[in-house]
């Protein structure tokens, strides 16, 4: 095969034609590290220099090879959750999903850029540069997993991990036009995955289509002695086979779909993926959310509030970077000031001043509430409906700095992600078309642990849809 | 909503130190965002309960054995000073 048929090749097809014998997982190993390394999007920060001496070709991924976000542990491997104060950090363990993949079969060919510490919807946050949308070089990936959703759709990777704390995984699956899964909160172990917002963090896979969401997915849930909040899956994570939609009944939330912001060509794509599903025999009908307007607001206080708590550790002491002072307070103080970015410190200003005396009950009391009717108000919809359908983001792929100046509008980009993330519910992005050239993101929701129908369901409208995500690897394919 | 003297307050809090201009911008861009955040002040949430965790999970203790941890070595290879196997600080007193 030449390198244009090997990197034409979605995870699960490279896999079957190394069992068939037509593909060699080192040759595999080596177009993509080739191509990782000749990255011009700046999706990766550390690429391999060779093959790893431990790669478990006959496990079931087959040595196929994996982008790992940068906020991954990885031994020996620099894990640095783009920030300048972890420049250079080598962890001493591997985190837990990252270990299990590669038990599997999937082989690190490189860690991806990232809004750092996975705060950003753009990926201009990372201290190491931003990504560039593979569509449009002059637009962002979105964030904050963008680099591993630039690489995928780029062809740098057959496909990569991210995390989704509010919209990480799913928004830039929508905006670079791949597939992004959110699994339900729980179900994929923290463990090694340096700390945003617990409560909500989750890891999740980007890949080029459903088929491969589910692969990389079912390798990863599981408990974990490391992780106390990791309870696994209660079932077997299938491949999906769907290729009708008939009795599916989807709720269209009207609080988040008739909201001002959304751009008509997201809104134009997603009504007619909704006549696609009504054509592959699904009931759409509307229901309400009537608090999601207000899950931003619980979001950007509950986020901040634990980033403030872990973000502590970064101090000077035990890793990364140490700004010299002849007292400590003065060492912790300007090592914090020199080592993270704007966003990070807007983020811990704002955690500390909502948990601080005074101001707690008035800002992350209420927050936590308001997360409380989210949930609520999800399980009641989901008496009526199988599944929730929203666009994943409001816009497609905006220019890179346009929202730089405003963080409120570049907060509102998670609209339509954070609910189901403040509910712990797992979420799904598929391409559904385009609008302005740039492709559109559908969101498809369930209850929590209903990996399984999301997935099925997915895949339905995914060869319904038939999305042609090609345009983009040409594009960056020429160098090869 | 937020003024230089609230927002030192709570970057003292934050072991954060803070350019001037930094101060400045923080006050505007953080008013900015409480200022949306305070629309669930007008909620009425008294009936609903807190939540703080949203997958039920039983306390998981192990049995209280020793076990393996990281070698010294290893726990201390990052850090930026080491001395006689411990991190090493500057003193917590001034100058």
């Amino acid at each position: 095969m030449d390198v244009q048929e090997i990197i034409g090749l979605t995870a699960a097809q490279a896999i079957a034609a190394i069992e068939r014998g037509d593909l060699d997982a080192v040759e595999l190993f080596s177009a993509y590290r080739r191509r990782a390394e000749e990255d011009e999007l700046g999706a990766f920060t550390w690429v391999a220099e060779h093959l790893p001496a431990d790669m478990h070709a006959d496990g079931p991924l087959r040595g196929v090879p994996l982008a790992v976000k940068d906020l991954f542990c990885t031994a020996g491997i620099p894990s640095q959750s783009g920030s300048k104060i972890l420049e250079g950090y080598l962890p001493p363990y591997t985190a837990t999903s990252v270990a299990r993949l590669e038990h599997a079969g999937a082989t690190i060919v490189g860690k991806t850029n990232q809004d750092e510490f996975a705060m950003g919807s753009s990926n201009e946050n990372s201290a190491f540069g931003p990504v560039l949308n593979p569509w449009d070089r002059t637009r962002v990936p979105g964030g904050s997993s963008g680099g591993s959703a630039a690489a995928v759709a780029a062809g740098l990777a057959p496909w990569a991990l991210g995390t989704d704390t509010g919209g990480s995984i799913r928004q830039p699956a929508a905006l670079c036009g791949i597939v992004g899964l959110k699994p339900t909160y729980g179900t994929v172990s923290r463990y090694g995955m340096i700390a945003f917002a617990s409560s909500l963090d989750q890891a999740g896979p980007l890949t080029r289509d459903v088929t491969d969401a589910a692969l990389l997915y079912r390798h990863m849930v599981g408990t974990d002695p490391n992780d106390a909040t990791a309870v696994g899956h209660p079932e077997e994570i299938r491949l999906p086979t769907a290729e009708r939609l008939d009795g599916l009944r989807l709720g269209v939330p009207t609080e988040l779909t008739s909201g001002e912001g959304l751009e008509p060509g997201v809104l134009a794509a997603f009504e007619a993926t909704l006549e696609t599903a009504r054509g592959l025999g699904a009931t759409i009908e509307e229901c309400s959310l009537h608090s999601a307007p207000h899950a931003l607001s619980a979001y950007y206080v509950i986020a901040p509030a634990e980033a403030s708590s872990n973000l502590a550790r970064f101090d000077g002491v035990r890793y990364g970077l140490r700004r010299e002072a002849d007292d400590l307070v003065s060492m912790y103080t300007g090592t914090r000031h020199d080592g993270f970015g704007a966003e990070v410190k807007r983020r811990i200003l704002i955690g500390t001043y909502a948990l601080s005396s005074g101001y707690y009950d008035a800002y992350y009391g209420r927050a936590q509430r308001v997360r409380t009717l989210i949930a609520r108000e999800f399980a009641s919809v989901f008496e009526r409906c199988d599944l929730v359908v929203t666009p994943t983001s409001p816009g497609v792929a905006f220019e890179l700095g346009a929202k730089t100046a405003d963080p409120l509008a570049m907060y509102l980009n998670d609209s339509f992600t954070v609910p189901m993330s403040l509910a712990g519910i797992p979420a799904i992005s598929i391409p559904c078309g385009l609008s302005e050239d740039l492709p559109v993101g559908f969101q498809l929701a369930g209850p929590a642990f209903s990996e399984n129908r999301i997935l099925d369901a997915a895949h339905a409208l995914e060869r319904a849809i038939g999305f042609d995500g090609s345009p983009a690897r040409t594009r960056t394919g020429a160098t090869s | 909503m937020l003024d230089r003297s609230e927002v030192l307050h709570v970057a003292r809090l934050a072991r954060l130190r803070l350019d001037d201009e930094e101060v400045d911008r923080m006050a505007g861009e953080l008013s900015s965002i409480l200022g949306h955040i305070a629309a669930i002040a007008a909620l009425d949430l008294d009936d609903v309960p807190p939540t703080s965790h949203v997958v039920e999970v039983e306390s998981a203790l192990r049995a209280d054995e020793p076990g393996p941890c990281l070698d010294r070595d290893v726990a201390l290879a990052q850090a930026p000073a080491v001395q006689d196997g411990g991190f090493l600080v500057p003193s917590p007193q001034a100058g």
